[in-house]
């Protein structure tokens, strides 16, 4: 595959742009691979490419029911983000943030990662004393983190409710500087291609509809475009992954529920940071095109839809208005949903599970887009080594039963009210 | 919109009322020592992508728990019923 450079761009140019090759091939199944992963969403194509790029194991398919992008990953808000403070999720999501700063260079491909910062407001002086310790923590392994007073804030988003009528007044916030969006698209194409470039055949519009067992082990899957052997399947289907977990077999904490996102018409700059309302559920961004994309609460229901209620709509543009009042004349371009994997603690599963040759990758929440990279190399290890990268240890599906869930919100189990 | 048709108030919108989940778990017996039964209590759903029983409480209207059929892929409402005379 010809890498993508300045000189390709001029060199294309001379001859009418009429000679790009494909950025992946239209693979037809082989009969057998060494590893499926099930799913071409951003977590199914980069643990393919990592599979191939850092473990040498080439023989690999990458499974799609529908087209590559079409999920979850050019679904989200595509904020990127490594403020955690339970420790587990602390490192895991700052070892993300290491492999966004050097995502376009490892794929050669442009994913427009944009580090513009990211700050959550706090609304009370305890609020404030809670994103301090946030803050400590982060800085303590490493990562960048400033706490900012009321006047610091009015400087760097002054378009927020300042007035004295304001909601919930404005105190502080939290901001954390690497922090940022990249274009969700370009991220699953340009894994898509350098999983390509590494001989993963990307199977698109190919549905898993069962899995071949032999004893407690898989040896396959049947799929729409016909049976398909495999040494070793990784799931990675979230938003899925109980339907397809329960033709294996599995019993999962997991519960669908939808998202939706919201996009505005084009303005000139505005919103030059991602912001997040600490009194509510809301949070901004905008476009390189000039929309605002925002997005709010689930709906609150399990739902397979990927369609959203106009409750929610209401609920996200009142938390909006009292966030940052000049956005209530602005109109709404366009309103989708996502189905997310919802686990009782609001943090991922990345294991080896119950059955021999089977990985399961889920329970992303509202937050996998963030996590692309490091999914992709730490559920690559997984299944390569067969036991969870050291970065996933407290991900394993065993933590319900033992007790140590990773409840960054402290929201309790309820799937719907994380 | 969803639209339940709550036992007692007739057709309201879904707003007026509270999601309570999956009504088909089973809360194990109170001196049930199996730390498996509370496990499966506690964290395990069937999520299926189809008919779903859950529980909602009407809680700007009568505020009783209702047990609802939908399927959660389009949201088809089937039945209505009040939680305490409903059979899992």
């Amino acid at each position: 595959m010809a890498p993508y450079s300045a000189f390709s761009i001029f060199r294309n140019a001379l001859s009418g742009q009429k000679n790009w090759q494909r950025a992946w091939r239209a693979a037809e199944p082989k009969p057998s691979y060494d590893v499926i992963v099930v799913g071409g969403g951003g977590h199914g194509l980069a643990t393919a490419f990592y599979l191939a790029e850092n473990h040498g194991v080439r023989n690999v398919a990458v499974l799609e029911k529908g087209y590559i992008g079409g999920g979850n990953v050019g679904r989200n808000t595509t904020v990127i983000r490594s403020n955690y403070l339970l420790d587990g999720n602390t490192q895991f999501y700052e070892f993300s943030m290491k492999l966004w700063e050097g995502m376009s260079r490892a794929l050669n491909f442009n994913v427009m990662f944009s580090q513009r910062g990211q700050l959550v407001t706090a609304h009370s002086a305890d609020q404030l004393d809670g994103f301090s310790h946030r803050a400590n923590i982060m800085r303590l392994n490493g990562i960048d983190a400033d706490i900012l007073d009321r006047d610091d804030v009015r400087r760097l988003v002054p378009y927020l409710d300042f007035s004295d009528t304001a909601r919930f007044p404005i105190h502080g916030a939290i901001f954390q500087g690497r922090a940022g969006t990249a274009r969700h698209d370009a991220v699953a194409w340009g894994y898509a291609r350098a999983a390509d470039g590494h001989g993963v055949d990307i199977i698109q519009n190919c549905e898993v509809t069962d899995f071949i067992r032999d004893g407690n082990g898989i040896v396959g899957v049947e799929t729409t475009k016909g049976r398909i052997g495999a040494g070793k399947v990784g799931l990675a289907v979230a938003g899925h992954t109980s339907t397809l977990g329960a033709k294996a077999g599995l019993e999962l904490p997991i519960e669908s529920h939808v998202l939706q996102a919201f996009v505005t018409e084009p303005l000139k700059p505005l919103v030059d940071h991602v912001v997040a309302y600490g009194a509510d559920h809301f949070y901004v961004s905008q476009s390189d095109k000039g929309g605002l994309v925002f997005g709010g609460n689930l709906d609150g229901y399990n739902s397979y839809a990927q369609r959203g209620n106009l409750g929610v709509v209401r609920e996200v543009a009142e938390a909006a208005i009292a966030l940052m009042p000049c956005i209530s004349r602005i109109r709404l371009l366009r309103h989708w949903g996502g189905v997310m994997d919802m686990t009782p603690d609001a943090s991922p599963i990345i294991c080896p599970t119950s059955i021999d040759g089977l990985y399961l990758n889920g329970g992303w929440c509202y937050g996998g887009f963030k996590a692309t990279p490091a999914s992709g190399w730490c559920f690559a290890h997984t299944i390569a080594t067969g036991k969870p990268h050291p970065l996933v240890a407290a991900y394993g599906l065993d933590r319900f039963r033992t007790g140590r869930t990773l409840d960054e919100a402290g929201a309790g189990p309820s799937a719907w009210l994380q | 919109m969803l639209r339940f048709e709550c036992p007692c108030c007739g057709p309201r919108d879904h707003d007026e009322f509270r999601y309570g989940g999956d009504a088909s778990v089973r809360r194990p017996a109170h001196d049930d020592p199996d730390p498996e039964a509370w496990y499966a209590y506690v964290y395990i759903r069937k999520n299926p992508a189809g008919l779903h029983r859950e529980f909602w409480q009407h809680v700007t209207g009568c505020r009783q728990w209702l047990v609802v059929e939908r399927d959660t892929r389009n949201h088809v409402i089937s039945s209505v019923a009040f939680a305490r005379t409903s059979q899992a």
